[in-house]
């Protein structure tokens, strides 16, 4: 499903280049999800970034259902990104100035993927049949985390992206978010990269990597 | 007699029509109608000179008029012609007023033009009467529009004795000098000119006895000239009938010395009004009925689109004329507002001579 | 297609969300596109106006034969020069006023159809021979364009009586004759004006005229050749009339840009999540900046066809003031109705969309370059500000440079206003620069806590209020400027009328062989004290149309003639004495002579050169005006007869005299003007022309208060963040309120208080560089203290109106609202 290989990327900044990854490697199957682990700075968030194509390698391959995303232009990544890849991050989820439901068909929309049947059944499955009138505004934390998941997932994409998803909820909110979205992916193939540093949520996944010094250095199944 | 004028009037009258009630089908009775606010023409008018020269405004419309059949030193032939027309506008009845100034009821409108073999230049002139840019005066003998002018240098009790005729158009100049000895002729019955079976007539009278000499200047090149010419005068208010269609004229200078007028008027239907006046040498007149002319046109010339007879077979047998009269320049088209043919033509047959043709409604 | 129609859907779902950013970038191009195509409105009316007179005969200005003292002659010229082979056309124009309606003076166009070169078009129209004989028959036909008809209360076919009770020709609407002019047969023209015989000029067709014919010399010196209405150029001589109202809605029109910019800026920020989700979500950079120029464009239609349909509203409103001045001013009729076509409309959305798309492009650059990943960082933008305060600092710096230069080195109209908007422009971006820079000071010396607190959160806002305060300031300057040099002007042209209309009467003989005995029968009144005669010829100097005057040696000009300049000595003694002269203020700065100079002027006798003795003011006169004395001017034109008397009279004696006037030598009204009676009409010309100034001052202090409420509006919902923490530690709301309002005001007298200098300084560019360019006068600069106190007075009423609803908004905000700040702060 998703192969990266040898992946260089650095940024600049004021004191000069900052290599961030440094040849890394992961591999993905189908349906499979994983946990990327590492400590702040690691590259965790740039890795994830590439890989949803929001962002380009230095060097190296990434290659997704025999697609190479490091040999695309803008227009194919954002074509890409509308098609195949659902992405929830840790905040700044939703459009404040859309309704929840509007905001749950937006990338299917975009994607021309709105398929009905599923909408209703991922209200249902995310408890969001009261919640759809709503603005985002109006909505708990767990809430609009919900919402951002369930818009991820509208257009079945073949990789959901997550960038410490409950990152900002507390513990038991956060598990109720974790279990729903496990419970989705395990009825879809849909493939999971999730960025946390939460040992916790990372152990419910089916594997997890570290990240290290711009390397994937460690990698265990669960 | 001037068809071109009777056209203006037409027009005018067309024009003026508007102010009268809508009467759609009256037009040429609308002009009897409005005739009747002016002067009417009858058989027993007596002419008085000098005083018949100048303007009689209670007419409708009246015209001084002269051509010329002149050659220069290398027997090169040109006309010249000359026409200054008064037009009385119709009375106004909402505000009757003076005549004076601007007031002034007569729009003046001349008429020049020069012809060889081949060149023709015309030009005219328009002018509201009162305030002296055009008009007729009699002591001393002038008529004029603008810088065109008919003017007497005679010290006798006859101005046309001794007169100057000058013109100008963007194309051509000139100035002769007229001189006549012999006394004018009063044409139709002592000056009645009938137009048509109907009664339609004017005044009318001809001095064609003048010898003109002067220059000429065409395209810029100046000739000396010298030739007979010929005076028309004529005035009237209703001078022509509904289905007159136009007008065929001829003055011709015969070299023996007589003089002939003829004219035809084309009907809508029937035979065309035909009358002449023969003068002899000496100046007495016969007036000639349809019957002692034979008037036919023999070859026609495409003019401005047009087909018109250029050359004509004129017999008077009482006379002995048998004559072919031939324009000397075919495309003497009069290309002004109101168009028409007119020019010089050369007489030969059974006598010889020069003389004018003008022809319109063609 | 559906990614463009949910990405325009979502950013246009913003707009629902925060209603009033989107009325503040309608409003913003609303007021810009509202004044400026206002402007342009009246601008286009006038000349269309012009054009039409100027055009009236043969579709272009004509080459006319007048006298050269501009009166009427005798139409035997016309009659001998036709008689002499020139084809001219004579015509007679004058001044009627009808019965019943007193306060309309028309002019009145005689010509004569007949004689005019054949299918010469009049008003557009070619008329046939029936439609000419028409014309001139009476009744006859008055031609009146359509609007004019409609003002006077007048019909077609009607035919409305003179002052004097004749009857004019039937009235006939002809839509392309120019506006205020009655055209008909010289006939009836003579009549109506009671000039029988008289023309005012000839008409030559183009083509003669073309070959410059030289005219027959018994005529020499009586008729010159002028092109028709070189004397009297409208185009020419309003020009810097409408370039000052291009300059007014010019300046509105930035000033309503600043505001689109500042909205726009603002919905930008706010929208950094929504474009992040929108890239995020699959929207390609270039897809997303189409949409956001797709939404600005929309917007541009909306703000520019409310502000056009509001822009020909304020035209219509003020053309009456605009057209009567220019009558005033310059004898220019402009319709009274607006009548515009389709490409007026047009050219504003153009200017909208193109103002719209200036205003925003460098959002647009910001959304286009935005980082996908990074997030919306506080420090780093206030960083950004402070790079940004400098380099709007350097831009104010070259700006006041250029200003600096345009000072020293202008010579023209259009350096005129590159010194004002440099000028302008400086201090508006030097302003949060010099704001800043006191805020700090202040914040310097300031001990207590809240004191600090309140600078330094005064200078936080800064950066959200300074594009609402620059406009303020812009403003306040532009109106204490124009202010200043309008009461300027009322006062040295009061002071300057005063003494030189000094003559009681003043009184136009009714042709030149009057002349003679009107001034012999003037003289002999018991109750006069002095007549003057003046003997005037009409002259192009370097294409600019001027009168020259003859004036005889008189002790009233030596008091009541002030010079601005003249010669050492005795001035006037060396006018009476030698080939010397005087001239206007306006005319010494066009013609670039000072006193002692030579001037050439063209008289029929060859060039006649004179030196400049003494230049004298003369406001409001759009052509060159020169004194000579009369004996040297007639040994040059010694067939001039005097074509005015100039009367020093008891002014109890005046009834008398009139009556005596009108009887004995049948002188109208028209042709006998009394002191009062000028100086009524010359103070009402003025007033007028300032109204229009006045109404679009006005107009631009309500667009910047519109600014700065909008700006206020805008920012009491970030505000909430700031103030809740000291809402938290016990300010009551009231307190907070307060304090706000102190914070507004404060930064706003600031801004009014800078405005004040700056307004003087642009009162002197008016005085002293724009009026000497566009008109030719130099104004003394006065400060008007009252003036200044009641401007400021209304910019603080304006400032407090603008920051209440807001302030209205936060009081009434819930202790709730200011929770959730806290919630969400995280």
């Amino acid at each position: 499903m998703l192969q990266v290989q040898g992946v260089f990327k650095s940024y600049a900044t004021a004191q000069g280049p900052l290599a961030v990854l440094r040849g890394a490697d992961l591999q993905l199957g189908q349906n499979e999800s994983l946990a990327l682990m590492g400590e702040s700075g690691s590259g965790k968030s740039t890795l994830l970034h590439l890989v949803a194509g929001l962002d380009q390698v230095d060097k190296g391959s990434i290659e997704i259902a025999g697609q190479r995303l490091d040999q695309m232009n803008e227009a194919q990544l954002a074509n890409w990104r509308r098609t195949e890849i659902g992405l929830v991050f840790q905040q700044f989820n939703l459009i404040g100035s859309l309704k929840v439901e509007d905001n749950l068909a937006f990338q299917a929309r975009l994607a021309g993927r709105y398929l009905p049947e599923w909408q209703a059944e991922l209200v249902e499955r995310l408890g969001l049949s009261a919640l759809l009138k709503r603005y985002p505004e109006q909505l708990s934390g767990g809430q609009q985390q919900r919402v951002a998941i369930g818009r991820a997932l509208a257009s079945r994409p073949g990789l959901l992206l997550a960038d410490e998803p409950t990152g900002n909820l507390d513990e038991n909110t956060s598990d109720e978010v974790l279990q729903l979205l496990l419970d989705l992916l395990a009825d879809s193939p849909t493939s999971l990269l999730m960025v946390t540093h939460s040992p916790r949520v990372a152990a419910r996944l089916d594997r997890q990597a570290v990240l290290h010094l711009g390397r994937l250095a460690a990698e265990g199944d669960r | 007699m001037k068809a071109k004028a009777i056209a203006l009037l037409l027009l005018l009258v067309a024009l003026t029509g508007c102010d009268n009630e809508p009467e759609e089908e009256k037009g040429f009775a609308g002009l009897a109608d409005d005739a009747a606010s002016y002067a009417k023409v009858t058989p027993d008018k007596r002419f008085v000179f000098p005083e018949d020269h100048g303007p009689h405004n209670d007419f409708r419309i009246e015209w001084w008029y002269i051509t010329a059949n002149l050659k220069d030193a290398d027997g090169q032939s040109f006309g010249v012609q000359w026409t200054l027309f008064r037009n009385a506008l119709p009375r106004s009845k909402t505000s009757p007023g003076s005549d004076q100034g601007w007031r002034d009821r007569n729009l003046w409108m001349g008429h020049a033009a020069v012809t060889c073999e081949d060149e023709h230049y015309a030009a005219e002139r328009y002018a509201r009467g009162g305030v002296g840019q055009a008009g007729v005066t009699l002591a001393p003998f002038s008529a004029w529009i603008d810088d065109w002018a008919l003017s007497s240098q005679s010290t006798t009790d006859d101005p046309l004795t001794d007169m100057q005729l000058q013109a100008r158009g963007p194309q051509f100049n000139y100035r002769l000098h007229l001189t006549s000895s012999k006394p004018l002729v009063l044409q139709g019955k002592q000056g009645f000119s009938q137009k048509s079976e109907q009664g339609q007539a004017s005044y009318y009278y001809s001095q064609p006895f003048f010898q003109a000499d002067g220059s000429i200047e065409i395209d810029g090149k100046a000739y000396q000239v010298s030739g007979p010419a010929w005076l028309d005068r004529e005035w009237s208010s209703q001078p022509l009938t509904e289905d007159q269609t136009g007008w065929d004229w001829f003055s011709l200078h015969m070299k023996d010395g007589a003089e002939v007028m003829l004219y035809r008027m084309r009907q809508k239907n029937g035979e065309p009004y035909l009358t002449g006046t023969w003068i002899n040498a000496d100046g007495n007149t016969e007036l000639l009925a349809a019957k002692d002319i034979a008037l036919e046109p023999q070859g026609t010339t495409g003019v401005e689109g047009r087909d018109m007879p250029t050359r004509w077979s004129v017999k008077i047998p009482g006379k002995g004329v048998d004559v072919t009269v031939e324009a000397l320049n075919p495309q003497a088209w009069m290309n002004l507002q109101i168009p028409y043919w007119e020019g010089p033509v050369q007489v030969s047959g059974s006598q010889d001579g020069v003389g004018y043709l003008e022809m319109t409604g063609y | 297609m559906p990614v463009l129609f949910w990405t325009l859907k979502a950013l246009l779902s913003h707009w629902r969300r925060h209603p009033v950013q989107f009325f503040s970038v309608l409003t913003g191009l609303w007021l810009a596109t509202s004044l400026l195509t206002g402007v342009q409105a009246l601008n286009s009316q006038a000349r269309e106006s012009y054009a039409k007179a100027s055009q009236l005969i043969g579709g272009e200005p004509q080459k006319v034969l007048v006298a050269p003292n501009g009166a009427n002659y005798s139409q035997a010229l016309f009659v001998s020069l036709r008689r002499a082979g020139w084809p001219v056309s004579p015509a007679l124009r004058g001044r009627i006023t009808l019965k019943n309606l007193p306060e309309q003076r028309l002019t009145l166009l005689g010509i004569e159809p007949v004689s005019l070169p054949s299918n010469t078009a009049l008003a557009g129209q070619s008329l046939d021979t029936a439609q000419i004989v028409d014309f001139f028959t009476p009744p006859g036909s008055t031609w009146i364009s359509p609007q004019t008809m409609q003002a006077l209360g007048l019909h077609e076919g009607e035919q409305p009586l003179s002052e004097s009770g004749q009857a004019l020709p039937q009235l006939h609407a002809q839509a392309d004759m120019a506006p205020g002019l009655l055209l008909m047969d010289i006939g009836f023209a003579q009549q109506l004006l009671n000039q029988s015989g008289q023309i005012s000029r000839m008409i030559l067709p183009a083509d003669f005229a073309e070959n410059t014919p030289a005219l027959p010399d018994d005529l020499k010196g009586e008729l010159v050749i002028r092109k028709s209405g070189e004397d009297n150029d409208l185009g020419r001589l309003t020009e810097s009339f409408h370039l000052n109202l291009d300059a007014l809605g010019f300046l509105s029109f930035v000033v309503g840009l600043f505001i689109v910019h500042a909205a726009i800026g603002l919905a930008l920020e706010q929208r950094r999540g929504l474009l992040r989700n929108l890239r995020a979500c699959g929207v390609s950079a270039r897809g997303l900046i189409g949409s956001l120029i797709i939404e600005l464009g929309v917007l541009a239609l909306l703000g520019g066809i409310a502000g056009v349909i509001s822009g020909y509203w304020l035209a219509s409103v003020l053309l009456p003031d605009v057209a009567a001045s220019l009558r005033g001013l310059y004898g220019a009729e402009v319709a009274g109705h607006l009548n515009l076509s389709i490409w007026w409309w047009l050219s504003g959305l153009g200017v909208a969309l193109f103002g719209a798309f200036l205003a925003g492009a460098s959002s647009l650059l910001r959304a286009a370059r935005l980082p996908l990943l990074a997030l919306a960082n506080a420090q780093a933008w206030h960083e950004t500000h402070a790079r940004w305060l400098k380099r709007q600092g350097w831009i104010a710096g070259i700006s006041a440079l250029i200003a600096l230069l345009a000072a020293l080195f202008g010579n023209s109209l259009a350096l005129g206003f590159v010194l004002m908007a440099s000028l302008l422009l400086s201090a508006a971006l030097g302003l949060p620069v010099l704001l800043n820079a006191l805020l700090n000071a202040l914040l310097g010396k300031s001990r207590s806590v809240l004191g600090q607190w309140f600078l330094a959160d005064c200078r936080q806002q800064l950066p959200a209020l300074s594009l609402a305060l620059m406009a303020l300031l812009l403003a306040m300057a532009a109106n204490i400027g124009a202010g200043s040099m309008t009461s300027g002007f009322r006062q040295t042209f009061s002071h300057w009328l005063e003494q030189r209309l000094s003559a009681e009467l003043y009184i136009n003989p009714q042709n030149s062989a009057q002349a003679a005995p009107l001034q012999k029968w003037l003289s002999e009144q018991p109750l006069t004290s002095a007549v003057l005669p003046n003997w005037q010829v009409s002259l192009q100097l370097h294409g600019w149309p001027a009168e020259l005057y003859g004036v005889i040696d008189s002790p009233h000009y030596r008091q009541h003639w002030p010079l601005l300049d003249s010669a050492s000595g005795d001035p006037w003694g060396q006018l009476a004495k030698d080939d010397t002269l005087m001239l206007s203020e306006q005319l010494a700065r066009r013609l670039k002579v000072a006193v002692g100079d030579e001037v050439k002027l063209p008289a029929p006798d060859g060039d006649w050169q004179l030196r400049v003795v003494g230049i004298y003011a003369d406001y409001g006169n759009p052509k060159g005006h020169m004194l000579v004395n009369a004996e040297h001017l007639l040994e040059h034109w010694p067939q001039l007869t005097p074509n005015r008397f100039n009367l020093r009279i008891d002014p109890h004696a005046i009834p008398q005299l009139l009556r005596v006037l009108h009887n004995k030598f049948t002188i109208d009204d028209n042709r006998i003007v009394d002191q009062i009676q000028l100086k009524a009409w010359s103070r009402q010309v003025f007033e007028r022309t300032f109204a229009v100034t006045a109404a679009l001052n006005s107009l631009t202090l309500m667009v910047a208060g519109v600014a700065l409420f909008i700006s206020l509006l805008t920012q009491s919902q970030s505000r909430l963040g700031q103030l809740a923490p000291l809402w938290a530690l016990g300010v009551t709301r009231r307190q907070l309120m307060l304090l706000n309002l102190a914070q507004t005001w404060l930064l706003a007298v600031l801004t009014l208080v800078l405005a004040i200098p700056l307004g003087l300084l642009l009162a002197w560019c008016l005085d002293a560089v724009i009026n000497v360019q566009a008109f030719g006068w130099r104004l003394p600069l006065q400060v008007f203290p009252a003036q200044l106190l009641s401007l400021m007075l209304l910019a603080i009423l304006a400032t407090l109106l603008a920051s209440a609803w807001p302030l209205y908004r936060l009081y009434r905000t819930r202790p709730a609202d200011l929770l959730r700040t806290f919630a969400n702060e995280s």
